[in-house]
């Protein structure tokens, strides 16, 4: 897969084997899509859990000064990590479910970022 | 409108805590908490618990959390998630979004646990992508596994800074630098060690000036302040910058009390509580008859207390309600605030905040080296290790395997007493007492009080192992365990190589909740100085 931002080596994100923390139950591995090409993440972790261990860490831009955003707090609060999902602007992405088949778009001010096919 | 005996705003340690200790008496129990997953913070807590037995001390915090739901649970309180409490009103009234519906309820009583949020401070490009508080991290690789980078920077040297940089280490990720504002560590300074001898170097007077990066964090710099100038200050030429793709911030809590505020609770500003804070009497009612508050919505602490907090409103909400008597209620609530009490003592205790000490409880000048840089000078171990109460000259007492206890500060903990069934180390009643090896002669080397101690400072030292060498057992919980006969190098307590040394034993068996104890071998000179291992690279 390409990565979007080929100066940073996004791969080992997830945590394999951890001292203290036993693994989750055997994830399902599912396909979604980011700006319209396809990528996998685990069914049920967040969206920004799935985005980041595929490399993506720019969420959105902001209206005015189409500055880039991505996850801050992870709990659902601070609303930086929004994100137009199944066409619908402002989903938090860090406190929903990633479903199989769903389209995640970055989002340009309120709207869907235009993406070159 | 659904009725309740009690309804609790929050699952976490203090929500359930109360919901918990109210059921238990008879009352019917809702807790309402907004996430997806009831525990709050305590899933994410993967170190050991300071306190002692009743506070379930060395105990993880995910363990705690595990305990407490079941407990909940067994006692019949309903847990609904993904539940939005939007409104607090008169008669204790309450709007909860679930879902994509409003439900209207109403708490004979009500306990608000809604916890706190992180602060943030803004430098040149703080918004950038990568710049994540410091619970975010911790939600990220604790709760769903992935890294939250692969080089960080941590700002803040509070507990929280302290215990997530240590956690990102346990993750696999690099932690570059922990950065303060403040002159000195403002954590445990035994949380402070176990970064400082892996390696993280500390800058203490420092902050970050600013983060660069197209569009997500490449680099950081930070700055020198100068103290004897207000403000924000940088000392010239004081500047490093570091390659990270992570800025983790932590720098303080704030009570998150908006429902209280809202309801008309009496608020006080209190900056030693973190904020706009619920004013409450001894068992935590509000303004509002009826209404409590518990845990950090009522000022910032730590879990244990919060939990404590949360079992206090629970009872006075019984009693309020008729299901607790007089009597049963005082006795049960004495037990509670003796066991606050016992937390709320030492260095650390929420009425010290910003004081400077200059001894301990016992009269041995504190350890500043450990406070400026992370970690004891050797001086400073010696200071607290060759003390007359501990050790005196020549005393062959300690000629075979005994501990060495490098725990400077009076902080509220005392498993490393419970732990040796032989009575070798010693507290007493006041746990923020600093721990005194008293029978070092009787030492079995069982590792137990390694493996017990939370802010992993106790070594099993055995200063003549033959053959000029000594033998450094520590606690070790990283990947991958180093084996037996692996070479490496001992590292100091400021995390620089000393010397060569060989892993002779590494065990981690049940007891030890996943603490390993490494023992290694090293030349008798370096006993008292050695105090981490580092494998070989590659090998």
């Amino acid at each position: 897969m390409k990565m979007k931002d080929e100066s940073m080596d996004n791969t080992g994100m997830r945590i394999e084997a951890h001292p203290i923390l036993d693994g989750a139950a055997a994830p399902r591995e599912v396909a979604f899509l980011y700006d319209g090409r396809e990528m996998r993440g685990y069914e049920g972790e967040p969206i920004a859990m799935a985005l980041r261990a595929a490399g993506v860490l720019v969420h959105r831009y902001t209206k005015k000064q189409h500055r880039p955003r991505g996850v801050f707090c992870a709990i659902g609060r601070c609303t930086d990590c929004v994100m137009v999902v199944d066409g619908q602007p402002n989903v938090r992405t860090c406190v929903t479910a990633l479903r199989e088949g769903m389209d995640v778009r970055t989002q340009d001010g309120y709207v869907a970022r235009e993406v070159a096919s | 409108m659904t009725r309740y005996d009690l309804v609790v705003v929050g699952a976490g340690p203090a929500g359930l805590s109360a919901a918990a200790e109210a059921a238990k008496a008879g009352l019917s129990v809702c807790v309402f908490d907004e996430n997806a997953k009831p525990g709050g913070q305590l899933f994410k807590q993967i170190h050991k618990f300071f306190g002692s037995k009743e506070h379930r001390a060395k105990t993880r915090g995910i363990r705690i959390g595990e305990e407490l739901l079941a407990e909940a649970a067994a006692a019949g309180v309903e847990v609904v998630l993904d539940a939005a409490v939007l409104g607090l009103f008169a008669e204790r009234e309450l709007t909860v979004r679930v879902g994509d519906e409003v439900r209207h309820v109403k708490g004979d009583a009500i306990v608000v646990a809604t916890g706190a949020s992180e602060n943030m401070v803004p430098f040149e490009n703080w918004t950038l992508p990568g710049v994540i508080g410091a619970g975010a991290a911790q939600t990220m690789m604790n709760l769903h596994g992935v890294r939250p980078g692969k080089r960080v920077l941590m700002l803040g040297s509070g507990n929280v800074g302290l215990v997530v940089s240590f956690q990102l280490l346990q993750a696999g990720c690099e932690v570059v630098a922990i950065a303060d504002l403040a002159p000195s560590v403002g954590g445990y300074g035994v949380h402070a060690s176990k970064l400082a001898r892996t390696g993280v170097p500390f800058y203490l007077s420092h902050t970050i000036v600013r983060a660069e990066g197209t569009d997500h964090v490449e680099r950081v710099t930070i700055a020198e302040v100068d103290a004897s100038v207000p403000g924000c200050v940088f000392v010239p030429r004081s500047e490093k910058t570091f390659d990270v793709d992570t800025i983790c911030i932590a720098v303080g809590l704030t009570p998150m009390a908006q429902l209280l505020n809202m309801a008309g609770c009496e608020m006080k500003d209190d900056p030693a509580r973190g904020g706009l804070v619920p004013v409450l009497d001894a068992y935590g009612e509000t303004s509002i008859p009826g209404v409590y508050a518990a845990g950090d919505v009522s000022g910032i602490e730590e879990a244990s207390a919060a939990m404590i907090e949360g079992r206090i409103a629970g009872l006075a909400a019984a009693r309020r309600l008729g299901f607790l008597e007089e009597g049963a209620f005082a006795e049960a609530v004495a037990a509670q605030e003796a066991a606050l009490a016992g937390l709320r003592k030492g260095m650390f205790a929420p009425g010290n905040k910003g004081k400077v000490f200059e001894a301990t409880d016992e009269g041995v000048p504190i350890a500043k080296n450990l406070l400026r840089k992370g970690f004891l000078s050797e001086e400073e171990a010696k200071r607290f290790w060759l003390d007359s109460r501990v050790k005196p000259e020549n005393d062959n007492r300690y000629s075979g395997v005994h501990p060495v206890i490098e725990c400077t500060q009076n902080i509220p903990c005392n498993p490393c007493q419970d732990a040796c069934a032989k009575g070798c180390i010693l507290v007493g009643a006041d746990i923020t007492a600093l721990p005194v090896v008293g029978k070092p002669e009787d030492c079995t080397a069982c590792g137990l009080c390694v493996a017990s101690c939370s802010g992993q400072a106790i070594f099993l030292v055995n200063e003549d192992a033959g053959d000029g060498f000594a033998e450094v057992t520590l606690p070790y919980e990283f990947l991958p365990l180093p084996e037996s006969g692996q070479k490496g190098a001992a590292l100091a307590r400021d995390g620089q190589a000393l010397c060569a040394a060989e892993v002779v034993k590494a065990a981690a068996p049940k007891a030890f909740d996943k603490t390993c104890l490494l023992t290694m071998r090293v030349p008798k000179e370096y006993a008292q100085t050695a105090r981490f291992f580092k494998a070989e690279v590659g090998a």
